[in-house]
């Protein structure tokens, strides 16, 4: 995993297309979710288009990676992420959340098989993707090559269930399990710490007895690095809290926690899209 | 005409064991017949008879600790990666305190998970209302994808789990912590989705369906009011969803009046699953014998079943009562 200039814009670019799609399926779809898809687009990008471990020929490949979405409302983002990775059509994402569509709402398997999950109701992925990574144990024990993957919202760390699941890793330790925080601050009914205070969330993390990390959700150089560094730790899972810029991309949007639940209107989708940044040399100073 | 049944059964010293120990013994048996079957519990190996699975698989055995609503979630991930996973808890945790993670982690995402809930009912006695789960069957039954088994005795409750390891899809399984009478036989048939007709006279004025430790007093009921020249049949309906339409119609159409027995609130259970059928088809005077809306309290399995009128001359009552309904006095 070697992050190359050359790749690095090459993943600016996916980013960049990303979000194009995110906007257009958010404004046609006339509901939904902009800030957290929006934070997210970076993360996802780097996954699938440098880290995971994937076959978009063979989308059932036992083998392959499980990324696991716990926050189910950014879905666009993974949606978005799977067009642009060749999974669907692009034109099928204007489908977004419409009566007979596979992208539904809220991911739901049985529409859409290739999400791992279902989710919507917070506080669950990370239980699964534990379930998941001990029954792979079973199988393979410590010579799995699977890593399992489950993204997170910091407002479902409010939900009690989450630490039922932080804890039994805490105690089972399966190796190949990452968690990957949106540490955007943001929650429906405003500012996290405001709401319900998180911090210090990664001595929380760390008193749970995981490996924590915190990087720049935006930097392509530190999400690589904590991955690497998160496959290389074997007595223990990692948590990465990737601080993230709710609406990232999109001066209007970025950092108001108004837009976690509402999608742009068409004219405002027109200049989100106008105004959508390069994102090449801007993130570092961000 | 009395099928399959215990030649012991009305014996002072019939046999008894409880459907939790069926179900232990039954565990074993599917993990040995299947590798893939798992097992997880929160805190209460010993009490739902996981132990033993624990002892003899224990690489396949997770314990995540009192935290129901985790067990179900990770057995969910655990039947994604191809494992056939039996979460067990007391039914009052589960899927009583995690019903939302069964219904989104399990049934939403069609996930071959085995819910078992211990310790369901009155006759867990002493330990009082805040345990004596008698909304399970409402709660799971509700619930699209999900298959719900309520065995009458220990030798059925094993049959169960052995059936349930092999169906693929969410299920739950309801057992009871006291010992109770073996009513069926090694031999005796269990199919998921199969009532067993145990009791059916000729001329039967009156079809009782019951499930789970009812089934004995169904019986037993049955036994009384023949003597007293009332012909009754008796059904053991141990799988309440997908419900068995084609039996109960066929008894329920011979006798033309029904009495319901379960140790459940009659809202919402075997009752009223029963009753929205027979409303659909074949609308007949119906009983239902079950706790009327209350919540349970200490004391022995016995002397709850009497106050809460569960009791075998409560199913009497209701039979004597429904014929009257039936004859339209």
């Amino acid at each position: 995993m070697i992050l190359t200039e050359e790749k690095k814009k090459y993943l600016e670019d996916k980013a960049r297309e990303i979000r194009r799609s995110v906007i257009e399926m958010l404004v046609e779809a006339k509901s939904g979710h902009t800030a957290g898809p929006l934070g997210m687009a970076d993360i996802f990008t780097a996954l699938y288009f440098g880290i995971l471990k994937h076959d978009v020929k063979k989308p059932e490949w036992a083998d392959r990676d499980r990324l696991i979405l716990s926050n189910g409302h950014i879905c666009p983002v993974l949606y978005a992420t799977l067009a642009e990775a060749g999974y669907l059509e692009k034109k099928e994402l204007l489908t977004l959340r419409k009566y007979g569509s596979r992208l539904q709402g809220h991911p739901h398997r049985e529409f859409f098989p290739l999400a791992e999950t279902s989710s919507g109701p917070l506080g669950e992925g990370l239980a699964q993707a534990v379930g998941m990574a001990l029954a792979d144990r079973i199988d393979n024990g410590k010579n799995s090559q699977k890593f399992f993957y489950c993204l997170m919202s910091d407002g479902e760390l409010e939900e009690g269930s989450t630490w039922e699941a932080v804890m039994l890793a805490g105690k089972e330790k399966p190796h190949n399990l990452i968690a990957i925080i949106d540490r955007n601050n943001i929650q429906i009914d405003g500012h996290t710490e405001e709401v319900m205070p998180l911090e210090p969330l990664a001595d929380k993390w760390r008193a749970f007895n995981w490996h924590v990390l915190e990087i720049d959700g935006h930097n392509f150089e530190e999400i690589y690095a904590a991955i690497g560094q998160a496959k290389s730790v074997f007595n223990r899972p990692t948590v990465i809290i990737a601080h993230t810029t709710p609406g990232k991309g999109v001066l209007e949007f970025e950092g108001k926690y108004e837009w976690h639940g509402k999608p742009p209107t068409r004219e405002e989708g027109e200049k989100a899209l106008k105004e959508l940044r390069t994102l090449n040399g801007r993130l570092k100073e961000d | 005409m009395e099928n399959n049944l215990n030649p012991k059964l009305y014996e002072l010293n019939v046999e008894q064991e409880s459907l939790r120990e069926g179900f232990g013994r039954g565990l074993v048996r599917a993990g040995e017949k299947n590798k893939n079957v798992v097992a997880l519990c929160a805190d209460l190996k010993e009490s739902t008879k996981v132990e033993d699975f624990a002892n003899t698989f224990p690489e396949r055995f997770v314990e995540v600790g009192v935290a129901e609503q985790n067990l179900v979630s990770v057995a969910s991930g655990m039947a994604a990666m191809g494992k056939i996973p039996f979460a067990a808890s007391y039914a009052i945790f589960s899927p009583g305190r995690n019903w939302e993670h069964i219904r989104t982690t399990i049934c939403y995402n069609n996930a071959n998970v085995k819910i078992v809930g211990s310790h369901a009912g009155l006759n867990v006695g002493p330990d009082g209302g805040s345990h004596q789960m008698l909304e399970d069957i409402a709660l799971t039954r509700v619930l699209p994808n999900m298959t719900v088994i309520a065995p009458c005795d220990a030798l059925e409750a094993e049959k169960a789990t052995l059936a349930i390891a092999e169906l693929v899809g969410p299920t739950y399984l309801r057992l009871a912590r006291e010992k109770s009478p073996i009513i069926m036989t090694k031999e005796s048939n269990f199919e998921i989705g199969k009532a067993n007709v145990l009791v059916e006279p000729e001329e039967s004025e009156v079809a009782i369906i019951a499930c789970g430790l009812m089934v004995y007093r169904a019986l037993i009921a049955a036994r009384k009011l023949e003597r007293e020249g009332i012909k009754v049949s008796v059904v053991n309906n141990h799988t309440i969803k997908p419900l068995d339409e084609t039996t109960i119609l066929a008894v329920t159409k011979k006798a033309g009046a029904v009495v319901t027995c379960e140790e459940h609130q009659q809202a919402g259970g075997l009752g009223s699953a029963v009753a929205e059928l027979l409303a659909k088809t074949n609308p007949v005077p119906m009983e239902f014998v079950g706790v009327a809306d209350h919540f349970g309290q200490s004391g022995s399995g016995a002397e709850l079943m009497e106050h809460y009128g569960l009791g075998v001359d409560d199913i009497i009552e209701a039979v004597k009562k429904v014929i009257e309904r039936k004859n339209g006095n």
